[in-house]
């Protein structure tokens, strides 16, 4: 086949392991152009977003925000509306160890590549995302406005593939705790602990060093991880609709969209706004 | 907690041979007199006894573990098994008799065996609630100590995959493979620390102690290896004064500590940091300290699993007692600080 020029955007913590992908990609995909190499998770949504490259190779584990999250983060800000749109870029995740099931995601939107990089199998990648590229450029190169809603799809199974990586990634912890639903938030103000009824809890957000509990009256601030409550929160009442933010479902008045296609929430009790991720958006939708 | 009713017929058959016996000893002492009367009385006064003291032990809390009452409790039922089974099992051990007409004609209980029969009941009933009561502790220690065993085995399991992380190791053999064909020399170099680390990781579990030389050098490999992988987001320095460098220490103590520094304290902080390991002696301490300069102890909880942690207290607390402390501290220059204290050798 035709080799495809394309541009590309590697996200690797290791410096001698980004410098390694390059060259392996330099000789299986000549035609590729690597516009910068990053080494964190949050460098690589910055760049990302600048650089608008057709491919993505992300490592999983990187310093600031892992490669799924940053991922995630990216998709939410990817300008995918306004008439000059560029298409999401296709994914491909680099990771040392197999914790995801990666076999189950070899035809999918999405694909995975094991360190260390084997010729061979970056091979089949390449050949992956030329073809997906080619079909891309053959829908944007009919007229009309069937080119923005081409990219629909594409997104649209990256993010659910995005979904399930995130659930694998969390493992067991997404299973209810073996204590039951928590019931109290034992939060400390000053030198005494408050006891916070879950049931009055509104919703919880992660902000930096800790999780802000909020309250229809009161703000708490604990530092239990948000991903160490999950587990005993009960899924039915609380709903994830960020990274760092988990809802009461009950509590939410208006869900609105604005016109990037972003979601965001309206409470009952408070005045905040939350920004609902695109992954978990698909919650969302009117019955 | 269900009835193991094959354990209990496994008993009670126990118990009625045990009776038989007893009879057959009392015959053989006056043979002048039935067999038939001591066999009735002795087995009903055993089934009585037998059906108080080990269904009884089903309502008591105490029996749910070791299968038999605590102290005062397991007394108290025997002596209520003894006298039910005394007073239940002559009666109707006596209607029997009558009923169908053991006893020859004329002969009459003689006047001391109400006081014999009581002694024998007793003396039975005890011996026979001893060697039961041994029979169920033997299979509980035996129970705790296989799970005791399973409990080292998963230890030493998690041990392992802790050391060996997947990630670790998948991400070391990346970069090995690539400076094969980039810079062969320092691959080579590379490999020799990775060889050590393994070595070291892998007979961690059969040799319990080796000096503190040792225990840097192996400290020195794997920083070497994490230097290669992280660049420059890694300084390290390692402070050994000589003269402590035969103090002997558990193999591998200091490891869990500086790998938590790497994972949880560096790998997730953008640009890096330092780890600063270093060994002192206070009077007859022995004092080792990991610092780093990571994201610090909050760091620990977002993702760690702490195991790495509980296993160094642990160990410290087996081999040491209340000598052997760790203590997690904030460091003053951001990031986190370790401070191990063992008896000197």
């Amino acid at each position: 086949m035709t080799e495809i020029a394309a541009t590309a955007l590697i996200a690797e913590d290791e410096p001698l392991l980004a410098a390694a992908l390059q060259a392996e990609l330099a000789s299986a995909w000549p035609t590729l152009k690597v516009l910068a190499t990053v080494g964190d998770g949050a460098s690589a949504v910055r760049q990302a977003l600048a650089l608008q490259p057709d491919v993505l190779f992300f490592d999983v584990r990187m310093p600031a925000l892992n490669g799924l999250d940053a991922a995630v983060e990216l998709a939410d800000e990817w300008d995918h509306d306004s008439p000059g749109a560029r298409p999401f870029p296709a994914l491909v995740f680099v990771t040392a160890y197999d914790q995801y099931a990666v076999q189950a995601f070899e035809a999918e939107a999405v694909d995975y590549v094991l360190k260390p990089v084997q010729a061979a199998r970056l091979q089949k990648t390449v050949a992956k995302l030329q073809q997906m590229l080619a079909a891309r450029a053959a829908a944007s190169s009919t007229p009309s406005a069937a080119a923005a809603q081409a990219t629909e799809p594409h997104l649209q199974a990256t993010l659910d593939q995005l979904r399930q990586l995130m659930a694998a990634a969390q493992g067991p912890s997404t299973a209810p705790s073996a204590d039951g639903p928590l019931k109290v938030i034992q939060a400390s103000v000053g030198s005494s602990i408050h006891m916070v009824p879950v049931d009055d809890v509104l919703y919880f957000e992660a902000a930096d060093k800790y999780v802000r509990v909020l309250t229809a009256a009161h703000e708490y601030l604990i530092r239990t991880p948000l991903k160490d409550l999950l587990p005993g929160l009960n899924t039915q009442e609380f709903w994830q609709i960020h990274r760092s933010t988990v809802v009461r479902a009950t509590a939410i008045d208006t869900v609105s969209r604005d016109e990037a296609g972003k979601l965001s929430l309206t409470l009952r009790g408070r005045s905040d706004k939350l920004s609902v991720s695109r992954i978990y958006a698909q919650r969302f939708k009117a019955m | 907690m269900p009835i193991d009713w094959i354990a209990k017929l496994r008993f009670f058959l126990q118990v009625q041979a045990f009776a038989l016996a007893i009879a057959t000893i009392q015959y053989a002492f006056m043979p002048e007199r039935p067999y038939a009367p001591p066999v009735v009385y002795s087995l009903l006064i055993a089934t009585f006894t037998w059906a108080v003291i080990d269904f009884g032990r089903e309502f008591i809390p105490s029996a749910a573990e070791t299968g038999w009452p605590k102290g005062m409790q397991g007394l108290a039922l025997v002596a209520a098994g003894i006298a039910v089974g005394y007073l239940g099992g002559t009666t109707l051990a006596d209607l029997l008799c009558k009923v169908f007409h053991f006893y020859p004609p004329g002969s009459t209980p003689a006047p001391g065996e109400l006081r014999s029969s009581i002694l024998i009941t007793a003396l039975a009933g005890i011996a026979g609630s001893y060697y039961f009561y041994n029979i169920s502790k033997g299979a509980y220690l035996e129970r705790k100590m296989a799970e005791a065993r399973q409990h080292t085995n998963e230890a030493r399991l998690k041990l392992l995959e802790a050391q060996l992380e997947p990630h670790m190791l998948f991400n070391t053999l990346a970069n090995l493979r690539v400076l094969i064909a980039t810079d062969a020399p320092r691959a080579q170099h590379m490999l020799d620390h990775m060889i050590a680390y393994l070595r070291a990781t892998l007979s961690a579990s059969r040799n319990t102690t080796h000096t503190l030389q040792a225990e840097f050098d192996r400290l020195r490999d794997y920083l070497a290896l994490m230097d290669v992988r992280m660049g420059p987001r890694l300084q390290y320095a390692l402070d050994l004064p000589t003269h402590l460098a035969n103090q002997t220490v558990p193999t591998l103590l200091l490891q869990p500590l500086v790998e938590n520094a790497i994972q949880h304290g560096l790998e997730p902080k953008v640009e890096g940091g330092s780890i600063f390991v270093s060994a002192n002696q206070e009077g007859d301490i022995l004092v080792l300290e990991v610092e780093d300069t990571g994201v610090g102890l909050r760091g620990l909880d977002t993702g760690g699993t702490g195991f790495g942690l509980a296993q160094v207290r642990e160990r410290l607390a087996t081999l040491y007692g209340v000598r052997g402390q760790i203590e997690l501290l904030d460091n003053p220059a951001g990031g986190t600080r370790v401070v191990v204290q063992l008896p000197t050798a």
